[in-house]
């Protein structure tokens, strides 16, 4: 009834090419902006902007990082959570050998040490591919995984083996460390996610462009890992440094790589609002789960409640597969076609 | 020049002076790709059948396992409990087939991967549920297994053989041997085998699909339960067995996601390759190399054949 596009002309190609053509989606849009960088950071709670809001921007980053290669090159890759941790670990020793530097420019460019590694591990892709490759990936995942607990100067010698954030400031707030507020964070997070969105539009229209003419492989496969790890590093670093303040190798492992996958196959391959969609199943599902006996009042057993989560995680997951293949994005589409024709049903 | 004397002389020197330490290694490596290759073993006999890239055969073993070991404690006896297991593990194989690959009929390959994820899910939460995390006994002593070693003297030294080792060397191979025959010979085999040339061909001359995905999940139950009980007996029962269940993984990619015989040669290849890797070139780069050796010896394979060293040849068509 709301969504409606009638009367809305497009009177230039401009206009027709817009990424927003209809003008509730530039209002949703809108709103959603606003409620994100001015009516949170402002009033949510630090239980809601810690346990939710911050994980749900970064997993949204990894799982977009992964959309690009999986959804759209088709390369599926189980190394999502070690390049994650490449980019936590390159931003760690960024930071220690110049802390001058803004921290934000080093979750930035620890990206690119991601992409450097990404796109060493993906040589194999030219030979191999499906599920092959998707095993070939496991070799980075836990090869990494082996740095990352082998080798002490990644993790500054510490004795405890892990990350420990040091303190960052910009313009006297505090950004990563123990000090810095749940606020503060969120902002930096969700102006990382929100600058590297657009970039990866870019890279769509030329994905586009690039399948109409004769590609070459090498280069185009390679560049799909590339960027691909450049999201999954700033995610992991962001990971770290803004949500974590601090990690041991294990947080990088294989079971990261999956959720990660999850999140990607569930919120519907090759979609941008997939990846966010299934973030936020993924991640917001387990939390609700925890929640709703206690909201009932059924006197469960903490454990209990955990593998419960398991099963109803796994059932979930098969149910939505069934259902709706595409994913969520595609339900969403759906919805909105709906309400465009609405009252007639097409 | 030191480093290359390190990596390339060194370790065969080591290997030349102590023969008896060689043949240990050796031995160990063999028994655990003969467990490894059991796992790819279940992977293999459900990918052939029906394309899906089944993620939860490793926690079939455990859940088979726990199963076994669970009923037997609460007091019904060991054989009992093993046949119990196995109509298990059948409820399993139809309700996989009935909920899960039936509405998903003609999905991606993707798709059904995923759905293999949720399956794990929903047998950790199960298994979780219905028997405790706490790992568990194997009731190796229940079901005759022998235990004990035997010890060899020779090479200069003694080797020491696990009999348990031994028996899940001899129990592995005609496990082979029989799915070998039941694949050959057998009506039904024949018809598994034609499914997994074409799910339509086959469809077309009259063969069910749906009673042969039951029946291959079932023999890859079958096949997790037989693993789960021998990897229980050399260690314990838990849900960590999982994640040693992913070395499978590599064992495919070498031996060929189609091939049995792939999947026990894979196995020996990488149980080898690894514990040789571990014992005489660990040490230089700091230990625990276990973890990742075995995809890199995979990745090596794949680059010079990429269906792996007996998969089909792959043909594409545009």
């Amino acid at each position: 009834m709301l969504y409606r596009e009638v009367g809305q002309y497009k009177t230039s190609y401009a206009a027709d090419m817009a990424v927003f053509p209809i003008l509730q989606d530039r209002i949703g849009i809108g709103v959603i902006l606003l409620l994100a960088f001015v009516v949170i950071p402002l009033t949510g709670n630090d239980f809601l902007l810690n346990a939710v809001l911050i994980p749900f921007l970064i997993f949204s980053l990894a799982a977009i990082g992964l959309n690009l290669l999986t959804g759209y090159t088709g390369l599926l890759s189980l190394g999502t959570g070690a390049f994650m941790g490449v980019g936590a670990y390159a931003c760690l020793k960024l930071t220690t050998y110049f802390p001058q530097v803004n921290i934000i420019v080093w979750i930035l460019a620890s990206g690119f040490f991601s992409a450097a590694v990404g796109v060493l591990f993906g040589l194999p892709s030219l030979r191999i591919k499906g599920f092959y490759l998707a095993v070939a990936t496991l070799a980075a995942q836990f090869f990494l995984e082996w740095c990352f607990i082998r080798i002490p100067w990644l993790y500054n010698y510490a004795i405890s083996g892990a990350i420990e954030v040091p303190k960052r400031t910009l313009a006297g707030i505090a950004l990563t460390g123990p000090t810095a507020t749940a606020s503060t964070r969120y902002v930096v997070v969700l102006g990382i996610v929100g600058r590297i969105g657009r970039m990866w539009m870019a890279v769509r229209d030329m994905d586009l462009a690039a399948e109409l003419v004769g590609i070459r492989l090498l280069p185009t496969k390679l560049l799909a890992f590339a960027v691909s790890s450049f999201y999954c590093g700033v995610a992991g670093a962001m990971m770290v440094f803004l949500w974590y303040g601090g990690a041991e190798a294990n947080v990088f492992a294989i079971d990261q790589s999956f959720l990660i996958l999850f999140m990607v196959i569930i919120g519907g391959l090759g979609t941008l609002i997939g990846s966010f969609f299934g973030a936020a199943l993924i991640y917001i599902l387990p939390i609700v789960l925890r929640w709703v006996p206690e909201a009932f009042g059924l006197p469960l057993h903490p454990a209990t409640v955990e593998h419960l989560q398991f099963l109803i995680l796994g059932v979930l997951i098969i149910v939505f597969l069934v259902v709706e293949p595409s994913g969520l994005a595609r339900l969403w589409q759906i919805g909105k076609q709906k309400l465009r024709v609405w009252p007639f049903p097409y | 020049m030191h480093l290359l004397y390190q990596i390339f002389v060194d370790p065969f020197v080591q290997m030349g002076a102590a023969p008896d330490l060689l043949a240990q290694t050796l031995w160990d490596g063999l028994v655990a790709g003969v467990l490894y290759a059991l796992i790819a073993l279940g992977f293999v006999l459900i990918f052939k059948a029906s394309g899906v890239f089944n993620f939860a055969q490793g926690i079939m073993v455990v859940f088979a396992a726990l199963t076994l070991v669970g009923l037997h404690e609460h007091g019904v006896p060991a054989f009992l409990a093993l046949g119990l297991t196995i109509v298990v593990m059948f409820v399993l194989a139809f309700g996989v087939e009935r909920l899960m690959l039936r509405p998903l009929v003609n999905q991606s390959d993707v798709i059904l991967f995923m759905a293999t994820f949720g399956l794990t899910y929903i047998l950790i939460g199960l298994g979780q549920l219905i028997f405790g995390g706490n790992p568990k006994v194997m009731i190796a002593n229940e079901l005759y297994l022998p235990s004990g070693e035997m010890r060899f003297k020779g090479l200069g030294g003694f080797v020491s053989f696990q009999k348990i080792d031994i028996a899940a060397v001899i129990i592995a191979s005609l496990m082979v041997a029989v799915l070998a025959v039941f694949f050959q010979r057998t009506r039904i085999g024949r018809a598994l085998r034609a499914v997994a040339d074409s799910h339509q061909a086959a469809l077309s001359v009259g063969i069910s699909l749906e009673q042969i995905w039951v029946i291959v999940w079932f023999a890859a139950g079958v096949v997790a339960l037989t693993t789960g009980i021998m990897w229980g007996a050399r260690s314990e029962v838990s849900f960590s067995l999982q994640i040693i269940a992913l070395k499978a993984l590599p064992v495919l990619i070498l031996g060929g996601l189609t091939s049995i015989p792939g999947a026990i040669v894979g196995g020996l290849i990488i149980g080898i390759g690894e514990k040789l890797g571990e014992f005489y070139w660990g040490p230089l780069l700091g230990g625990g190399i276990e973890t990742w050796f075995a995809y890199v010896i995979a990745l090596g394979f794949l680059v010079f054949r990429p269906q792996g060293l007996f998969g089909e040849k792959i043909i594409e068509r545009i």
